[in-house]
């Protein structure tokens, strides 16, 4: 088993004369779930549609399982090995759920009949009824089952928890993290819900502008970021320039307040020198996070 | 479920896990030899990522708050209990004590020596006691 399951480097795609990827590093650790984070039109779903091989990059790499993306031939090997939800939830239409779901069943030999039944059960899908009469939420359930049921060493869930009420994102979250607890499968998922992707993802990847701007262990970037509350003596004390690792410095009277990425003791000692300043640390949270990388740039 | 997370507290959860299973053992709720939720009950319960309840489970491990024993799951550690509790008081006092004197403007060195001189004294103290009680 390769260390990463998921690996792209440098990776470019341009569509006409607009650039959807600028050099993306992406790297998915085995066993992890990991939240693929970004804006609309960041360059989720075309980073996704790459890594299945449905789309051919411009230049740089990637690679699914060790094999090559670009290829052909490794393309199938890795898509026999994936499951995914896309975001379009593309079916056949004129299927009913039961057809669809002894369709692709016969394809993966490997077919978890007892996920199988598990799901049509917990989701309550209608078997007769056709894909086409079906509702948004009821395509991501079905998806979801297709895709979990062949036994896939890798999810791949493109906004996963879309069109589907607070009762049902429980459900679906829950049976993710079921699935990694129970045969530690890979999951690399999409989501804008940033309150989901921090309970049950522990690798990130914030995407903007078809770059990847911050990526890790959730833990560790956690730790990193702070939140350093400098209440000043006299409010020109401020330096013009703070040490590096400072996102943001926001100032209101005699209290500046810095976003740091890394460095924090040094910056907070570098606070501390001031005379008379009184430093606090808080925690940030993923969204400060988040928010705070998508809309510098 | 004995556990609660608070996703948007900024705080890392596997911190936030293992601060709740040191206090449950601090009030009683889990007690020496109690067996804990299995790491898969967790994650379903909590609907949180299984590597994390692992990653606290690990760390408390490593704390000497509980055990892991292989197939069998995690397990509340006997002398821990108070030892951990100890270990935190002690700990929570110096706190204060350090905060005090760097307030009162003595630099890290100044209360390093103080800290050392401390411990000699204290070793000097045991030793005399010690003598005492092999005399009687």
């Amino acid at each position: 088993m390769t260390e990463y399951v998921i690996e792209t480097e440098q990776l470019s795609k341009s569509y006409k004369d607009k650039a959807a990827l600028r050099g993306l590093d992406l790297r998915v650790p085995t066993g992890s779930i990991f939240g693929f984070l970004g804006r609309n039109g960041a360059g989720k779903t075309t980073t996704i549609k790459t890594l299945m091989g449905l789309l051919h990059a411009d230049s740089g790499s990637a690679r699914v399982f060790g094999l090559p993306a670009s290829d052909a031939n490794s393309a199938v090997a890795i898509r026999r090995r994936i499951g995914f939800v896309t975001e379009d939830k593309e079916l056949y239409p004129y299927m009913t759920v039961e057809e669809i779901i002894r369709f692709t069943r016969a394809f993966f030999p490997a077919w978890r009949d007892d996920l199988e039944r598990r799901y049509v059960e917990m989701f309550d899908l209608p078997l007769k009824r056709r894909i086409t009469e079906l509702s948004k939420g009821m395509r991501s359930k079905l998806m979801l089952l297709l895709a979990i049921c062949r036994g896939a060493d890798l999810l791949i869930l493109d906004e996963p928890t879309d069109g589907l009420d607070p009762a049902a994102i429980e459900d679906v979250l829950r049976e993710l993290v079921s699935i990694a607890a129970t045969n530690g499968t890979t999951m690399f998922f999409s989501s804008h819900q940033l309150s989901e992707v921090d309970l049950v993802a522990d690798h990130i990847g914030i995407i903007d502008r078809g770059k990847m701007v911050a990526t890790g262990s959730l833990d560790d970037i956690k730790a990193r970021y702070q939140h350093l509350r400098v209440v000043l003596d006299d409010a020109r004390q401020a330096p013009v320039r703070w040490g590096d690792g400072v996102e943001s410095a926001r100032q209101e009277g005699r209290v500046v307040t810095l976003l740091v990425s890394r460095n924090a003791e040094a910056i907070a000692a570098q606070a501390q020198e001031l005379p008379g300043a009184v430093v606090e640390r808080y925690p940030v949270t993923l969204k400060e996070i988040f928010l705070e990388h998508v809309r510098s740039n | 479920m004995l556990f609660r997370v608070n996703a948007s507290s900024g705080v890392p959860l596997y911190l936030q896990l293992m601060e709740q299973v040191k206090h449950a053992v601090e009030t009683g709720a889990l007690r020496e030899s109690d067996q804990l939720p299995t790491i898969r009950k967790v994650a379903e319960d909590l609907v949180m990522n299984p590597n994390t309840v692992v990653r606290a489970y690990r760390e408390l491990e490593h704390e000497g708050v509980l055990e892991l024993r292989h197939g069998a799951g995690a397990f509340i550690k006997g002398a821990s209990e108070s030892r951990a509790r100890l270990i935190r008081k002690a700990q929570t006092a110096m706190d204060a004590t350090i905060e005090r004197a760097l307030q009162m403007g003595l630099s890290e060195d100044e209360l390093q020596r103080i800290f050392a001189s401390g411990m000699a004294k204290a070793d000097e103290r045991r030793g005399a006691a010690a003598g005492t009680e092999r005399r009687r």
